[in-house]
């Protein structure tokens, strides 16, 4: 599943660097890039430094996981403008990534994770 | 609108997101997370630089550059909207003859595909809605821009950040109508000098 990589997008960078830190234990081959503030030291998040992830990482399919609606928005502005397929996951961010870089390690379809992430969707 | 009154109408709006910063920031502070301010203010200031810099000499190269410098300089849930709005206006533009309305109603459109909000969900679109039919008939004035900025008051939040806190979000005048009203009003500003 080399092909398939993670992109996670949070409102602030310690979030995003733990969360990345919590999977990297269950996911080191995994391609994972995180995005987590619009700086080290500034909350909110930016169409461009999401863009940017897209592009650095490696994988062509993503399953992208993020925090709260206005990351959700300029995720979808980013995946409109970018070639990769990205698919956006309404679930919360910590178990949904985890679950998906778990089971992209064990080798998993994409449409078995999807229907496991299915079951912990939410209002989001 | 041609890109000489453009220009105009982004100084003016910006004048205005400049001067009332702290009140945008007030506004989001009961029922957001205290930046709308700001994040209008540095968007804003980009903008008019971008202007400043690149002497846009048509509407639509205008728009353009207001579509980059807000999607990316403003940040938050107004970035993306705010920029959607100006991209689904650029699309609109590029038709021929076609009129300013329906030039403001793709911007409606374009900010609603991207937030998913409804009338009445307690959004910037809560202005958008009513002046695109005033101006569908020729008759918006600021008087219809204060008023359904105001009427974002009573409402319940149901999309953004403020439908996180619920309930508390009544009573307050919703930040994004708010600065969506100085952008009408330095429209109309604009068009009249």
């Amino acid at each position: 599943m080399a092909d398939t990589g993670i992109i996670i997008i949070s409102h602030v960078y310690e979030i995003a660097e733990g969360i990345n830190r919590l999977i990297q234990e269950v996911a080191g081959d995994v391609s994972i890039k995180v995005v987590g503030g619009l700086s080290k030291s500034e909350i909110g998040t930016s169409f461009d430094s999401i863009l940017e992830a897209i592009n650095e990482n490696q994988a062509d399919n993503l399953l992208a996981f993020y925090d709260l609606g206005s990351a959700k928005m300029n995720l979808e502005m980013a995946k409109e403008m970018s070639d990769k397929s990205i698919t956006i996951y309404d679930v919360p961010l910590v178990e949904g990534s985890y679950t998906a870089a778990a089971l992209l390690q064990a080798g998993v379809s994409k449409d078995d994770i999807e229907q496991q992430l299915k079951e912990i969707q939410i209002a989001k | 609108m041609n890109v000489e009154t453009g220009i105009r109408w982004m100084e003016l709006f910006n004048e205005k997101v400049q001067a009332e910063k702290d009140y945008l920031t007030q506004l989001d502070t009961p029922i957001g997370d205290s930046d709308h301010g700001n994040n209008m203010s540095r968007g804003m200031t980009h903008v008019i630089e971008a202007i400043e810099a690149q002497k846009p000499d048509s509407l639509e190269e205008l728009l353009k550059l207001i579509t980059t410098n807000l999607l990316s300089k403003v940040g938050g849930a107004s970035g993306p909207l705010y920029g959607s709005a100006f991209m689904g206006m650029l699309k609109a533009q590029k038709e021929d003859n076609i009129p300013w309305s329906a030039v403001i109603k793709s911007g409606l459109e374009s900010i609603q595909k991207r937030g998913k909000a409804e009338a009445f969900d307690k959004t910037m679109i809560d202005v958008w809605i009513p002046v695109v039919e005033a101006l569908e008939n020729n008759q918006l004035t600021d008087a219809v821009i204060d008023q359904a900025v105001e009427s974002t008051k009573p409402l319940k939040a149901k999309k953004g950040r403020a439908s996180y806190v619920g309930e508390r979000s009544i009573g307050h005048i919703d930040p994004g109508a708010y600065s969506s009203g100085l952008l009408f009003h330095a429209m109309l500003e604009a068009e009249a000098e």
